[in-house]
């Protein structure tokens, strides 16, 4: 039992209130707990409480072969399992100094930058419908749809795609569905713009956004903020880009950061605006990569007792929600030793609790929005 | 109705009963006939249509299986909810948790008791016909507070808090808002403001001047917020307070809340329709001067028409619009909608001294203000729908 100030004042006894945010509440996309705090509407606490969606897959991974565990990885974040799979793969072929094909890695970005798009498509789709549009979030799924349809037709899935496999791709991507991506992109880019002048330009949403929860560069860096959400808070930092992988480096597109051209830096609009411009980019990045698509196999010879030489090894890679690494330890067996993920999604949860002081409920919202959490990568 | 009553009485229909009882039978029966005939369908095709047109604003395709083009849709939710559990939360408290819908249910409805439909289709041309609308649907703000209360829940709770800080806002500048048409009118009487406004869009006060007309403005968005719409639907806020004061409810009681809400939507564009757009009012043809019918038909149909097409305003709203947080909403009613509508009132009071001429040369002006507000906001939604893909699916093959 808090007791506020109003007690000396008025002499009435006032407390606060604790309410459980979640696990099934609307709004905390998937099972998330907050046990908040508040006096009125205003938050004076607000404790994550993880552990909802717990489903071992680090263990799993102790149990399974190599090839075996990469349809585990899927399920470690469902809204961009392609990121998973080229993780743990990186990983994989790492220790085992498995080449890649070159067309497997053209293959991997452009699977990877269609979940990109899917997966920020989800987030600021949803993140519209926290703050009470209804219609972007209808749209959003809409679009993300066709990329469903087209991930479907390039691996034979619409979420867990367990696509990327240990040297390369599992299925090459076929001449006329390099075709109907194209038509896609030239499709969904206006799109964009119309989201925007949909949901982004509206008065009502930049109010509810713009100057809310703000994360200064020193929190962003302090809290290991990651992804969008550290670019949001105005730092120029993208694994694409500073530690890169794949074919990257040779694929030219910018990393938009946030300016705080509404509001202040680092506040939820920031990070709802880095979002939308990296869809931009991926439609960049995915055009550039059909046109530069080389000739060749999609995967390279690995053997089907995969054996890593023993040793250890720490992968990265960009996903939707930030830097996702792979820790993994191999003793030279069939088997990893030990599988460790690391997410975005966990650590942007523990600022929240900072964040959420001082605001209102309805911000605490928008703040969980903007931060993208997502709850099956916050537990794996 | 009565007349017929007292009829019936003499001729020994009720042989024995007191007066009085038959009277109260009679209105019985009939409010039972007006609520299932016209009340109720009004409501169901409301929630209906609202499904519909949000769906295809969100290229959905929205309910279609029961009844031609879904229409029934209504009907089916209704026996749906009618054979579903009725949950009463056992920390709840029981009586009001039980009664709170019917009184948000009966605020609206008592609304329907002074709508002029038509020239004659009124159930009671009360002499403070607006003053009583504005009161009896104040009673819902009574039920949701009720209900959010005796449901013992923190999210009910905090629901009926917002509601009824919001509601009892919003009552100021819609009741300013109300009070400059009846300065204008010089009557309560719903069928005396509409009296004062003739069937030409020019003699509408919508048009009357620029300070009606930025008052219809006002009391459109006020009754919004009112009618719990979006962006003002902060009090059941799915999204923050996951159903807000309906959180517990379950089943009819359930459905009730939103048979009020859909009703409301009517009662909504009904009011505004008399007030600022000149009601029930036809052009004085010449068909209509031998057959009375037809000039009620007519009446009726214009009057649904003009009410229904806020209706549809109003969902368009909902599926454009995120919602306001609560303190950005009574920040925009009592730091710009009140002292707007006051400066609205003042002014309309100021207006009323400018000699007849002046002023019909003041509706002209504002028609053709509006009708150019009106056709550049029909080009931006050109731009919109032009650059829209209006395909559900972009390739249907892949």
């Amino acid at each position: 039992m808090n007791e506020t100030a109003q007690d000396q004042d008025t002499g009435f006894h006032t407390e606060d209130m604790t309410i459980s945010v979640g696990p099934q509440h609307p709004s905390t996309h998937g099972v998330l707990r907050f046990v908040v705090k508040t006096d009125g509407e205003v938050i004076s606490e607000a404790i994550p409480d993880v552990g909802y969606l717990h489903r071992s897959i680090e263990k799993i991974g102790e149990k399974v072969t190599w090839h075996g565990y990469v349809p585990y990885t899927d399920r470690a974040d469902y809204l961009a399992a392609m990121f998973a799979n080229q993780v743990f793969c990186m990983a994989a072929e790492k220790l085992a100094g498995t080449p890649v094909t070159r067309r497997g890695e053209f293959c991997r970005v452009i699977a990877c930058e269609l979940n990109r798009l899917a997966s920020h498509l989800i987030s600021v789709g949803t993140f519209g419908q926290d703050i009470g549009a209804m219609t972007p979030f209808v749209h959003a799924l809409r679009e993300r749809e066709t990329i469903n349809n087209l991930m479907e037709e390039i691996c034979g899935a619409r979420l867990t795609y367990n696509y990327i496999r240990i040297g390369g791709v599992g299925y090459d991507i076929l001449p006329e569905t390099c075709t109907r991506i194209s038509e896609f992109l030239d499709h969904f880019e206006p799109i964009v713009d119309e989201f925007n002048r949909l949901l982004t330009g509206n008065k009502i949403f930049i109010e509810r956004l713009a100057g809310i929860a703000v994360v200064s560069k020193e929190d962003a860096l302090q809290y290991n903020l990651v992804g969008p959400n550290l670019r949001g808070a105005g730092i120029k930092w993208d694994i694409r880009r500073d530690i890169p992988y794949s074919v990257y480096p040779e694929l030219e597109f910018e990393i938009p950061v946030g300016t705080g051209h509404i509001g202040a830096l680092g506040d939820s609009f920031d990070r709802y605006w880095v979002r939308i411009r990296e869809l931009q980019e991926s439609c960049k990045i995915v055009r550039q990569c059909l046109k530069m698509l080389p000739k060749g196999p999609a995967i390279s010879k690995v053997a089907r007792k995969f054996k890593p030489a023993a040793g250890e090894c720490y992968v990265r890679v960009e996903a939707p929600r930030g830097d996702m690494g792979f820790y993994v330890i191999s003793d030279g067996s069939e088997y990893p030793y030990r599988v460790r993920i690391r997410t975005g999604s966990y650590t942007a949860m523990s600022i929240i609790d900072k964040l959420s002081k001082g605001i209102m409920l309805a911000d605490l919202i928008v703040l969980i929005g903007s931060l993208d959490v997502d709850a099956p990568e916050i537990d794996r | 109705m009565q007349a017929y009553l007292d009829q019936l009485i003499q001729g020994g229909a009720f042989a024995g009963m007191p007066r009085e009882v038959v009277y109260a039978i009679g209105m019985l029966l009939a409010a039972f006939i007006v609520l299932s005939a016209f009340v109720a369908p009004l409501a169901g095709v409301t929630s209906w249509l609202e499904r519909r047109v949000w769906a295809r604003m969100q290229s959905r395709v929205g309910p279609n299986r029961v009844g031609p083009q879904g229409i029934l849709q209504w009907l089916a939710d209704g026996i749906k909810n009618l054979l579903k559990e009725d949950i009463i939360p056992t920390a709840a408290d029981k009586k009001l948790f039980s009664l709170a819908p019917y009184i948000v249910f009966m605020g609206f409805l008592c609304a329907f008791v002074v709508i002029p439909f038509g020239g004659h289709l009124i159930v009671a041309d009360l002499n403070i016909g607006i003053l009583y609308i504005l009161a009896v649907t104040s009673l819902v703000v009574v039920g949701i507070l009720m209900a959010g209360w005796a449901s013992n829940n923190k999210w009910s709770l905090l629901g009926g808090m917002r509601s009824a800080a919001q509601i009892i806002s919003y009552e100021i500048p819609a009741g300013v808002s109300v009070l400059m048409i009846v300065f204008l009118a010089g009557t309560l009487s719903m069928q005396g403001i509409i009296k004062g406004q003739g069937w030409a869009p020019w003699d509408w006060y919508l048009f009357h001047n620029p300070f009606t007309f930025a008052g219809f403005f006002l009391y459109f968005t006020a009754a919004l917020a009112e009618g719990n719409r979006t962006p003002f639907d902060i009090p059941e806020a799915e999204s923050e307070l996951v159903a807000g004061y309906v959180t517990e409810y379950s089943g009819m009681r359930f459905l009730f809340f939103f048979f009020a809400e859909w009703g409301n939507l009517y009662v909504i564009g009904a009011v505004a329709t008399t007030l600022f757009l000149g009601g029930w009012q036809v052009p004085p043809l010449a068909i209509f001067e031998n057959s009375p019918m037809l000039l009620a038909v007519a009446q009726f149909v214009t009057f649904f028409l003009k009410a229904y097409l806020w209706v549809f305003v109003a969902m368009w709203i909902r599926a454009t619009l995120p919602r306001v947080r609560v303190d950005q909403l009574m920040s925009l009613c009592w730091k710009y909608m009140v002292p707007l509508s006051f400066i609205c009132l003042l002014g309309t009071v100021a207006f009323m001294f400018v000699p007849a001429d002046g002023q019909r040369i003041t509706s002209a002006a504002m028609f053709g203000l509006g009708v150019a507000i009106t056709i550049i906001f029909f080009l931006r939604v050109g731009f919109q729908i032009r650059q829209a893909k209006p395909e559900l699916y972009f390739k249907p093959h892949i």
